[in-house]
């Protein structure tokens, strides 16, 4: 592997090999280890081979530590798409779980806020607040994540345009950090240190605990409209016009061309009241009771060719049709579940793409490039009949302003796209980072998997002033970082 | 935090021995789900407090961490007495598993595995049944044994041998106490990734986590059920009870 990433494409065989072949010389390990076994991120790709440690509670956290020093990766349910999360193959290759660091400490009803260690799941903390009336501020497209993994990657939900938004690290009162030394250190916004680590993707140190505000909800559904846009432009017009939504986001069909390029479903929704319930829902507040049973992972002998641009493309008709439908029935009360995590309902979705693992793109470009880049990178991906199974449009409200924080959102447009590993596809990828800098926008480190040092500095500027960083703790070292020297 | 009368067997607290196991911790979480308060008991009640908090946090009931020692034998009646309310259920989670080299031919280890896995666990379940069985409406004590109780393998032969002394008192508990409202539940766990199964190489198949092995006990207490066994353990033990030991002693698991 070169300095630079991985060649698009090159190692999906010596992956499926146990990639990388040559471990080297045993790693300097302290204590016993289970033996190493294959990481990868949510895309399963790329695949490393590493040590798990599952430390129960901060004192064996600071152990582990203080025994290894150098070399370790943070990691939680390991949802980030690419390497973020995976230690580096040379080195230890010792990955320190947060899965064990899972207490919820204290949820004031009254402020409202929740306390709770970093292991503990997006989806533990929603189904725990719901009845109390509270729910997250911030929710990511899957409830599958850890407190620690959304705030080491500051992420953003379809609320992030609205007031009472942004991302995950506008509503921390604090987060507590160990740094390689074991010590314990409290962050509070304005702290030095604390910009770092939101969107700082672990490399600040273990997230260990955090207190995060909550937003008050009177019941567990959203009324949401769909609006069906006959293209990229109308889309655009659509989300504009959406723009006092609380929560809005749209699914495109990548794979339409023409006058129909760009051709999406926008969703908008509100939280529902009380009153707005009809009797259907009135049983069910907080829209907790599992709707229909959920699909079981689909199994993983999917074909990697299942999913081409004739199956996407099928798919994406039948999609906006339905669309089409739900956009006549109007406005529909939705679970909170479907709303914010419609891909939750196939668990496992993630081997739709075969044992080859996929990847996903995800940038933002300003708003002043936003509608000539958008129309480039759909028109690219149309023509290149890649198929993506999953294509989102969102716009994004400010950004951090730290010049040390790595985090994604920035005012302006975000697409999210996700390909196969294949040669073609990652050849596709590369062309669509290189028309993100081309458009002055940047791309979400917690979905990549490809970049380069050099490209990704050219990309984002910030990634100097990070590396520079008093916060940036050397014990850390993920493969994402040391594939992007930060 | 909501604090319930004390009036009905359903809404007394449920005591979680060796709290600080997986097993013990899950069947916490399921019961406090439930609206039942949670009392932790073990050696480090000052780690307990960081689940005490956790359970009361998610489930909006009281959660409490205790001091307790499972060889404290003479203790544990006058420790049940002390408490500020009868449990309506009392569940053991204690467990050591030993390794066995280490123990076969050290009689100190050997009494320590015998206390943890049996003396310890059956004296307060005996002192608990018998207060359980005087309340009035439906309480359970509820035993985890091991499925190594059921045959005597090289592996851990102390280990299983003390599970199946408990397993075989928990069964003479259960006749004494027939015609009470006092479920007596003998739970028989196989592979289960716990902490004390760390770094073990478990074949996946057969393996439960703690959560799932949980589910299936509140379940039965739900049922009110004596026994509870995953069911391809059933299958699998039922083999492994009837291999002839001329057989089984050649067998390598």
């Amino acid at each position: 592997m070169s300095a630079d990433g991985p060649v698009p494409g090159a190692s999906t065989a010596a992956q499926r090999a146990g990639f990388p072949p040559d471990l080297g010389p045993a790693p300097p390990l302290r204590g016993d280890l289970p033996a190493p076994a294959p990481l990868s991120g949510w895309g399963r790709f790329p695949v490393l081979r590493g040590h798990l440690r599952v430390p129960e509670g901060e004192a064996e956290a600071a152990a582990i530590l203080r025994a290894q020093g150098a070399g370790l990766a943070p990691r939680g349910l390991g949802r980030a798409y690419g390497d973020a999360a995976l230690p580096p193959a040379a080195g230890p290759a010792l990955a320190l779980s947060t899965l064990r660091l899972n207490r919820f400490v204290a949820v004031d009803e009254a402020a409202p806020r929740i306390v709770a260690e970093a292991g503990v799941t997006l989806a533990d903390m929603e189904t725990a607040l719901l009845p109390r009336g509270l729910f997250p501020p911030v929710v990511p497209g899957t409830r599958f994540v850890t407190l620690g993994g959304m705030i080491a990657a500051d992420v953003h939900g379809k609320n992030h345009h609205a007031p009472g938004g942004g991302s995950l690290s506008a509503h921390l009162d604090w987060v507590e950090v160990m740094g390689g030394d074991g010590a314990v250190r409290r962050l509070a916004p304005g702290d030095p240190g604390f910009a770092a680590t939101c969107g700082g993707m672990g490399l600040t140190g273990l997230i260990l605990r955090a207190s995060l505000r909550l937003r008050r909800v009177e019941t567990g559904w959203l009324r949401q409209e769909v609006i069906p846009a006959p293209g990229l432009a109308a889309a655009m017009a659509a989300i504009e016009d959406a723009a006092g939504w609380t929560h809005t986001s749209a699914w495109i069909d990548c794979l339409a061309s023409g006058d129909a390029l760009g051709r999406a479903l926008v969703y908008r929704a509100e939280d529902a009241g009380l009153a707005e319930l009809g009797p259907a829902e009135a049983v069910d507040r907080w829209a907790l009771k599992p709707a229909a049973k959920r699909l079981g992972p689909p199994p993983d002998l999917i074909p990697g060719f299942a999913l081409n641009a004739l199956t996407v493309r099928a798919f994406n008709a039948l999609y906006w049709r339905s669309g089409l439908r739900a956009a006549e029935r109007g406005a529909a009360l939705t679970p909170w579940s479907a709303c914010f995590h419609p891909l939750d309902a196939v668990l496992g979705w993630n081997r739709i793409y075969g044992r080859r693992g996929f990847v996903q793109f995800q940038c933002v470009l300003p708003p002043e490039t936003a509608a000539a880049g958008l129309r480039e990178m759909l028109e690219t991906v149309s023509a290149a009949r890649q198929g993506s199974f999953l294509a989102v449009l969102k716009a994004l409200g400010e950004g951090a302003a730290d010049a040390s924080s790595l985090s994604f959102p920035r005012r302006g447009w975000t697409l999210a796209l996700d390909f196969p590993a294949t040669p073609r596809a990652l050849r596709l990828v590369a062309r669509l980072r290189a028309l993100t800098a081309a458009h002055g926008g940047r791309l979400y480190l917690a979905k990549d998997a490809t970049l380069g040092r050099a490209e990704h500095d050219a990309l984002d500027p910030r990634a100097a002033a990070f590396r520079a960083a008093p916060a940036r703790d050397p014990a850390f070292l993920t493969e994402l970082a040391r594939r992007l020297g930060l | 935090m909501n604090s319930v009368p004390p009036a009905s067997p359903e809404t007394r607290p449920a005591l979680i021995l060796g709290a600080r196991s997986d097993m013990g911790r899950a069947v916490a979480h399921l019961l406090a789900a439930q609206g039942r308060s949670i009392l932790l008991a073990g050696r480090d009640p000052a780690a307990l407090e960081r689940d005490a908090a956790d359970i009361a946090a998610r489930h909006r009931v009281e959660a409490r961490a205790l001091a307790w020692d499972a060889a404290d034998l003479a203790g544990h009646a006058a420790w049940l007495d002390a408490l500020p309310e009868t449990p309506g259920v009392v569940l053991s989670a204690v467990g050591l598993l030993g390794d066995q080299e280490e123990t076969q031919d050290d009689p100190a280890r050997i009494a320590r595995i015998v206390t943890a896995n049996f003396t310890g666990p059956a004296v307060m379940l005996e002192a608990a049944a018998a207060r359980l069985a005087a309340l009035p409406g439906p309480t359970a004590v509820i035993g985890i044994g091991s499925v190594a109780g059921d045959r005597g393998r090289a592996r851990n032969y102390w280990y299983g041998a003390a599970k199946a002394g408990f397993a075989t008192m928990l069964s003479g508990l259960r006749q004494r106490y027939a015609a009470t409202d006092l479920l007596v539940m003998t739970v028989k766990p196989g592979f289960v990734a716990t902490a004390m199964t760390a770094g073990m190489d478990l074949p996946a198949p057969l393996t439960l986590t703690a959560e799932a092995q949980a589910k299936l006990i509140v379940d039965a207490l739900g049922k009110r059920r004596p026994k509870v066994m995953h069911w391809k353990w059933r299958a699998l033990m039922a083999v492994i009870r009837n291999l002839p030991e001329a057989v089984f002693v050649k067998t390598k698991f």
